[in-house]
């Protein structure tokens, strides 16, 4: 089975401002506005080396999704930067008329997602947003899986013409996939080869499935553990084919299971290929305050929680 | 109702309160809370008009309204301290399972706390249906609110602010803490919103200035002066000047700890600078 090593603890949100850096210095058409979040965000690099093509809106949301709708018409590539709740369920309209609709080249980049955000509370642990995002014709939806992929997506995003939701979060994660690596929008990457059962994950939950798969193989359960970091475009193909071997799949996802990943490879499935599915997700609640492991544990989001839904696939699958 | 003196001592309490509770987790929000501690002891003590059976009805009681919830720290502390809720929950601040969330919220049922705040500039529009509602019911109490000044860059505060005019709603007292700070910086360096005292008045509110937000007597003053200019047509604004981190000096006039911690050497600096009055939790 195939090995992945851990380089060290980096949080996605690092990786985020370090592809923006990258960007700074590369495209000069690339512009990033934040709304009192820099420092939370890792936009200082960008600020200080760029001040012209950064933009501080304040605590203004609505107008920051405004303002780089705008930027985009004579060329220019605005990436806005916040909280993910206030990237998405604050400002859902301005981004449907304005980004969307209009089809704007948007680059909507939202830190702390979900439940590790931690000791904030459910006021800011969004877990509806790649419902809200997903649901928007012509948005792409990015979740990434550690610090190297969301570098790698935040310099790939600028070269795609068209509005893309960015998710990424707080905490320090396993860094594990290779650095520099090219992120292919929309194209799923296969983590392990395995016969028995189909692990896809997104975001966070990516590294929780490859952990669950060793404790499966030392059961004697063979695992496919896929990387979705792309929603949508959902990469179809590569769920099917896999699913073709294994016959039954769980998805994982630091999200609710109403509109999250999950729900679109159901869609998938029920259409080309009906399959047993199992869904690691949270269940239809808004969150707490405690500490990222904490939460994880408790709202069942890692890699015990996987390994249980696997389990409970195979059960399924005739 | 308590002598200056004895809120004097409360406030020192509720300061230890918040650096106790943020060092035990090590996240909240200690700049903001210190900045408005001399204002939420005066409000829960002195000023509001509340019920002593703590019920949560909104019924025939001034109400309070937290829109910038990440002040929690001290709203939980006071709150706790005026009898809503055990000063030993406290200790639960940020805890899994606790009552007392991050940002305050009415999920878990906490008492004191009428509708849940964090995602800033909210607060404007609960408080506003609030009175409208004492209005319809014919309950001459008023309703009392909490803004941050960098949170009034958020947008809908201003329509809240709009709405509140145009509509006579008079039944309430809207207080900004003016600390001239926010997380990236100075309000003023961040984006500058100009003379507030000018935009409430050119939105047709009364505007109170209270310069030493940080004075226990200057706010008993200035908060007599909002109450009777009430029932006059218009909404009234007070503007409270304070300082973020008061009490505790390193914490004193800067951002920097607006969502930071003190780690184990500075809560003893902290706390030898606010003297146990009432007991810690
Ligand atoms: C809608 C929204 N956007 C951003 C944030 C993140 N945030 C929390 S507090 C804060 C700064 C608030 O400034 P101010 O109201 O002046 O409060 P102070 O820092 O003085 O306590 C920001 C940007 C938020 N909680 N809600
Ligand atoms: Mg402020």
């Amino acid at each position: 089975m195939k090995t992945y090593t851990n380089t060290g603890n980096k949080d996605t949100r690092s990786g985020f401002g370090a592809g923006l850096t990258e960007l700074g210095k590369t495209n000069e058409n690339v512009v990033a506005l934040c709304a009192d979040l820099i420092g939370s965000l890792k936009m200082d690099d960008f600020k200080a080396n760029h001040p012209e093509r950064f933009f501080q809106v304040g605590i203004a949301e609505a107008n920051m999704i405004g303002l780089a709708a705008g930027m985009t018409i004579g060329g220019k590539i605005p990436f806005t930067g916040t909280f993910a709740n206030f990237s998405t369920g604050r400002v859902y309209d301005q981004i449907r008329q304005s980004v969307a609709y209009s089809d704007k080249n948007v680059k909507i980049c939202a830190s702390h997602a979900g439940l590790t955000l931690g000791e904030d509370g459910a006021t800011h642990q969004i877990l509806e947003d790649i419902g809200l995002m997903k649901m928007l014709p012509g948005m792409t939806v990015i979740n990434t899986c550690d610090y190297n992929q969301t570098k790698a997506a935040t310099i790939a995003i600028a070269e795609h013409h068209g509005p893309v939701y960015l998710r990424f979060g707080r905490p320090k994660v396993a860094n594990f996939t290779p650095e520099n690596q090219t992120f292919e929008i929309g194209k799923a990457v296969q983590l392990t080869e395995g016969t028995d059962v189909t692990i896809v994950a997104t975001g966070h939950l990516v590294w929780e499935a490859l952990e669950a798969s060793k404790t499966l193989h030392d059961k004697g359960i063979s695992a496919e553990v896929i990387n979705i970091h792309t929603i949508k475009p959902l990469d179809d193909k590569a769920i099917l084919d896999s699913v073709a071997k294994t016959g039954c799949i769980v998805t994982a996802e630091e999200h609710n299971y109403l509109g999250g990943l999950g729900e679109s490879v159901a869609r998938v499935l029920a259409k080309h290929k009906p399959t047993p599915q199992e869904f690691v997700a949270t269940e239809d609640t808004f969150g707490e305050s405690g500490t990222p492991e904490q939460l994880m544990e408790k709202y069942g989001l890692n890699a015990n929680a996987i390994i249980k839904a696997a389990e409970t696939v195979l059960k399924r699958k005739y | 109702m308590p002598n200056t003196q004895q809120l004097q001592d409360l406030t020192t309490q509720v300061r230890r309160d918040i650096l106790r509770m943020v060092h035990k987790v090590n996240s909240g929000h200690p700049g903001g809370s210190l900045g408005c501690t001399e204002f939420f002891v005066a409000l829960y003590q002195n000023i509001m008009d509340r019920k002593d059976t703590f019920e949560m009805d909104g019924i025939g009681e001034d109400l309070f309204f937290l829109s910038n919830g990440h002040i929690s720290p001290v709203f939980y502390s006071v709150l706790a301290r005026s009898g809503y809720f055990p000063v030993d929950e406290l200790n639960t601040f940020r805890l899994i399972n606790s009552r007392l969330q991050g940002h305050p919220t009415t999920h878990e049922g906490l008492p004191g706390v009428r509708v849940a705040s964090g995602s800033l500039g909210q607060g404007f529009s609960v408080a506003l249906g609030a009175a409208e509602t004492k209005k319809l019911n014919k309950d001459s109490h008023l309703v009392y609110s909490l803004h941050g000044d960098g949170e009034l860059q958020e947008g809908q505060n201003w329509e809240g602010i709009m709405y509140a005019a145009a509509n006579k709603v008079d039944n309430i007292i809207s207080t900004i803490d003016l600390n001239g700070q926010q997380i990236d910086g100075a309000t003023d360096d961040v984006l500058p919103m100009g003379s507030l005292k000018a935009k409430f008045e050119a939105f047709g509110w009364t505007v109170v200035t209270i310069e030493k937000g940080n004075d226990i007597e200057a706010i008993l003053k200035g908060m007599a002066e909002a109450k009777s200019l009430t029932g006059k047509g218009k909404p009234v604004c007070v503007l409270l000047e304070t300082v973020m981190g008061n009490g505790v000096d390193f914490m004193m006039h800067t951002h920097a700890w607006h969502g930071k911690a003190p780690n184990d050497e500075q809560l003893a600096i902290g706390l030898a600078q606010n003297a146990e009055t009432l007991g810690d939790y």
